[in-house]
């Protein structure tokens, strides 16, 4: 057991330092970096745990895809970087109320956790129960059959999102040639063809 | 302190949850450094959430985790598409900058 313990100090130490990262580093670039870094710690933890397809989907799902978009988004509004942290502001009114409100968020979480540390019918790490069915086989049973319904849900809030995101950054440039099917199907002879009549020795304009 | 139990877990889940809140109260900086500390919250919470579904033995901890997972997705690509709106209009993305929308 002492690799278990040895393993999730190692990890847990990355992922509180790397998000301490994520909010004091100076440029957006490289909290976008510190925030891959903890997912990455956090996933390891996951799958250390005992919940490896969650473990796998956080890092499909978030280094894959929410960290990239993060950084592509980064990349494209051209983000200057700040001289001076967030420690140091011209209008920092907010910033106590804001400290007491996070400290005693933190003091409140921290008595809950001293609080479930007494609750004796919960496991420890070493008597984990390692059941004969895998993890993802144990999600698949649940939740395709009693949940089925907040699966679907997940479904229709992700199609949601890309709807909105999509129709949010959408936007009709003037000046720009494009395919109109319509325009082409709709076209008939009598239309697109002109007949003209050449006299001898003169020629026809046929720009107009 | 070897044997590692729920309470270190909930105690990681802790920790970075206040720094998530710290991030978005002492930012300013752009926002989206305030989108990644919603990220982090949110990582708080499916720490939670799995560590209590791993150790009390009930699967149905790490449903809602994917439920979470889904939600987060989401969240981080609307929220995204409006920051690039609103630099497109502005030209600015910063904290001090966007105090200016008050209705």
């Amino acid at each position: 057991m002492i690799i278990h313990s040895v393993f999730f100090y190692f990890f847990s130490i990355i992922a509180i330092f790397s998000s301490l990262m994520v909010i004091t580093s100076r440029s957006t670039i490289n909290s976008v970096f510190f925030l891959i870094l903890d997912f990455i710690s956090v996933g390891c933890l996951f799958i250390m745990v005992g919940a490896e397809f969650l473990g796998m989907i956080l890092l499909i799902v978030y280094v894959g895809a929410v960290a990239v978009l993060f950084l592509f988004v980064v990349m494209m509004l051209n983000v200057a970087e700040q001289k001076q942290s967030w420690f140091i502001g011209k209008k920092s009114t907010h910033i106590p109320t804001g400290l007491i409100v996070s400290v005693l968020i933190l003091l409140e979480l921290l008595v809950v956790v001293g609080g479930w540390k007494y609750k004796e019918d919960l496991m420890s790490s070493s008597t984990l129960v390692i059941s004969n069915i895998s993890n993802t086989h144990q999600l698949g049973l649940v939740m395709y059959t009693d949940y089925i319904l907040y699966f679907q849900l997940a479904g229709i809030i992700l199609l949601l999102a890309m709807i909105g995101a999509i129709l949010l950054t959408f936007r009709e440039r003037v000046g720009v040639k494009k395919q109109n099917y319509f325009n082409q199907i709709s076209r008939s002879p009598s239309t697109a063809i002109e007949l003209k009549d050449v006299k001898s020795n003169e020629g026809v304009k046929i720009d107009d | 302190m070897i044997e590692i139990g729920l309470g270190h877990y909930l105690s990681l889940g802790a920790i970075i949850f206040f720094l998530g809140v710290i991030g978005i109260f002492l930012n300013r900086k752009n926002v989206i450094v305030i989108l990644m500390s919603i990220e982090l919250i949110l990582l708080a919470v499916n720490i939670n959430l799995i560590s209590f579904s791993i150790f009390s033995g009930n699967i149905v901890g790490q449903i809602f985790t994917m439920l979470i997972l889904t939600v987060a997705a989401a969240e981080a690509a609307i929220g995204l598409a409006i920051i690039v709106v609103y630099y497109r209009n502005r030209g600015s993305i910063r904290v001090e900058d966007i105090h200016g929308m008050k209705g």
